[in-house]
């Protein structure tokens, strides 16, 4: 647990999509380190390419050029030895499971024993606060809690890296607050790295200790600000001066980034 | 013509009754919404005993339900031949068999996108060519008795199910296949713990539709060569005969038949698919 082992690298990234309206440069020249235990915010306009480097990462997206490397491997081989839980804009439980069969899910797919997929499903519902309700249906369940299950689904085989696609993008201010503490409480607890991208200014600051801001057309990263606040943060933290500081320099460069389209 | 007004009263007494029922509190109960159903079949066979009686109406053209009742009660060994012969031996294994085939199919067609381009315009093909030309060819391949009629049934089945499953096995969402990916799982473990039971309301649509299928085929198929019991063989030798009584009563079990296979297959549907929103209550 070295705190500047680096996980993720990239090294002149570019990913190209091939489009009906011709080719889309979704990434140029991406460089970017993301050390062990970094809770790592990427945030940007739509089109700027983050859900698309995120994407990257987990393998779902190939780059055209340039070297990403996970673990030291390629994302393909990273993928292949689980080493990240990925949790999407939409809770995507399945229908036809119980919110316990759902974590067992991936369980199953991994070949977990039954004894250890029991242990780890009751587990990871405790860490999200869903202890109780295993045997309910994700269709019986609020948004929010529906989107804690899936976070519990991604946590349930202990991969060292956490993605998080705007897992929060489609909840109230007040689930989310909720929401954005738990992460912080469950990162501290885990130590893994996480990855979150958001539309969020107060997100991006509040979660993060590096701070990746985007900008469109094509997608590239325009600032990468590492956060000074303190690993410990309470929700008043963000009517602080540094959280304020943080986030206006975040603003400048969405700003900056927009100027030159 | 007393039995004519009789009937037509007992019709004006039970649509009276039907709307008392359906405004009490009784509407509101398991029986009661059994009851309402029940007396309007009731009503409907007592106006037709009615009227077959108080008009003279030739048993040729319109036989009354109580001689309908009587000769399923007099001829209860020959329909239950029939019904061995064309609903057992006929319709349910080739109904068995299309599925089979058409679900087999349906997987060689999600692995192979160059099957995909040949074997759909093929079972398209197929299930054009109207029954009547391909059930006497049929039976002159697989000869008179049951198998000729499970191959027709077979060829009705296996396009309405196979598109159904093809349809039903790229409906899930991109979302739940890259959750998958990023698993490591495999072709097959996606295909069965995502895929298959994604697919499942639209494979029981084609069931359902591939179940009233299958009725026709085998008994339409007795018309064209049959040993001397089936269905089919029974309503096209009675109506040349003038036994229309018979013809009424095979067409009474082919009706019930049909139902219970039906209700089955929705039976199943409700436990398979439970999760799906036309199933949630």
């Amino acid at each position: 647990m070295n705190a500047t082992t680096p996980v993720i690298e990239a090294k002149g990234l570019n990913l190209v999509f091939q489009t009906a309206d011709g080719p889309v440069q979704a990434l140029k020249d991406v460089n970017l380190t993301i050390n062990q235990g970094d809770f790592v915010s990427f945030i940007g306009p739509s089109g700027c390419g983050k859900t698309t480097f995120l994407r990257a990462i987990a393998a779902l997206e190939h780059p055209t050029s340039g070297t990403l490397t996970v673990n030291g491997m390629s994302p393909d081989e990273a993928r292949r030895r689980r080493a990240y839980g990925y949790v999407f804009q939409a809770a995507g439980l399945y229908p036809w499971r119980t919110i316990s069969g759902n974590i067992k899910l991936p369980l199953e797919i991994m070949g977990f024993s039954k004894a250890e997929q029991e242990e780890r499903t009751a587990r990871v519902l405790e860490l999200v606060e869903l202890k109780g309700f295993g045997k309910k249906f994700p269709w019986q369940l609020s948004g929010g809690m529906q989107q804690r299950a899936s976070i519990a689904r991604a946590l349930a085989f202990d991969a060292d890296i956490l993605l998080m696609d705007e897992p929060f993008g489609a909840l109230d201010e007040i689930v989310r607050d909720r929401l954005n503490e738990e992460v912080l409480k469950l990162w501290a607890r885990t130590g893994k790295t996480i990855g979150f991208v958001t539309h969020s200014i107060p997100e991006a600051v509040y979660l993060s200790t590096k701070i990746v801001v985007m900008s469109p057309r094509p997608g590239r990263i325009a600032d990468v600000i590492d956060s000074p606040l303190p690993k410990e943060r309470p929700l008043d933290i963000r009517d602080s001066r540094e959280f304020i500081e943080i986030a206006h320099r975040v603003r400048e460069g969405l700003r900056a980034g927009h100027h030159e389209d | 013509m007393s039995a004519l007004w009789l009937a037509v009263g007992f019709w004006l007494a039970a649509w009276a009754l039907n709307v008392l029922l359906a405004g009490s509190f009784l509407a509101r109960t398991r029986a009661g919404r059994a009851l309402v159903p029940l007396l309007f079949g009731v009503a409907v066979l007592v106006l037709w005993e009615g009227l077959v009686r108080g008009l003279n109406v030739a048993p040729v053209i319109l036989p009354a339900p109580s001689v309908i009742a009587a000769k399923i009660g007099a001829e209860l060994p020959v329909l239950w031949q029939d019904f061995a012969q064309t609903i057992l031996k006929g319709a349910i294994p080739g109904f068995v068999i299309g599925a089979g085939a058409a679900f087999v199919t349906a997987i060689a067609i999600d692995r192979s996108p160059f099957l995909q381009r040949g074997l759909l315009p093929i079972g398209n093909f197929v299930a054009a060519l109207p029954i009547v030309g391909l059930a006497p060819i049929l039976v002159m391949w697989f000869g008179f008795d049951w198998q000729s009629k499970a191959a027709v049934v077979v060829v009705m089945v296996f396009f309405p199910i196979l598109v159904n499953i093809v349809a039903g096995l790229q409906s899930s969402e991109r979302m739940q296949r890259d959750l998958m990916a990023t698993w490591g799982a495999s072709y097959w473990q996606t295909l069965w713990k995502l895929r298959l039971p994604a697919a499942m309301p639209f494979i029981f649509n084609g069931l359902k539709i591939a179940s009233t299928l299958a009725l026709i085929g085998a008994i339409v198929a007795e018309f064209f060569g049959s040993p001397v019991y089936g269905m089919g063989f029974r309503i096209s030798t009675e109506v040349g005969r003038l036994g229309l009584d018979m013809v009424w009563a095979t067409i009474a079990v082919a009706a019930l038949a049909g139902s219970v296979f039906y209700g089955l297959i929705t039976l199943i549907e409700r436990w398979v698919t439970f999760w799906h929103p036309s199933q949630r209550h």
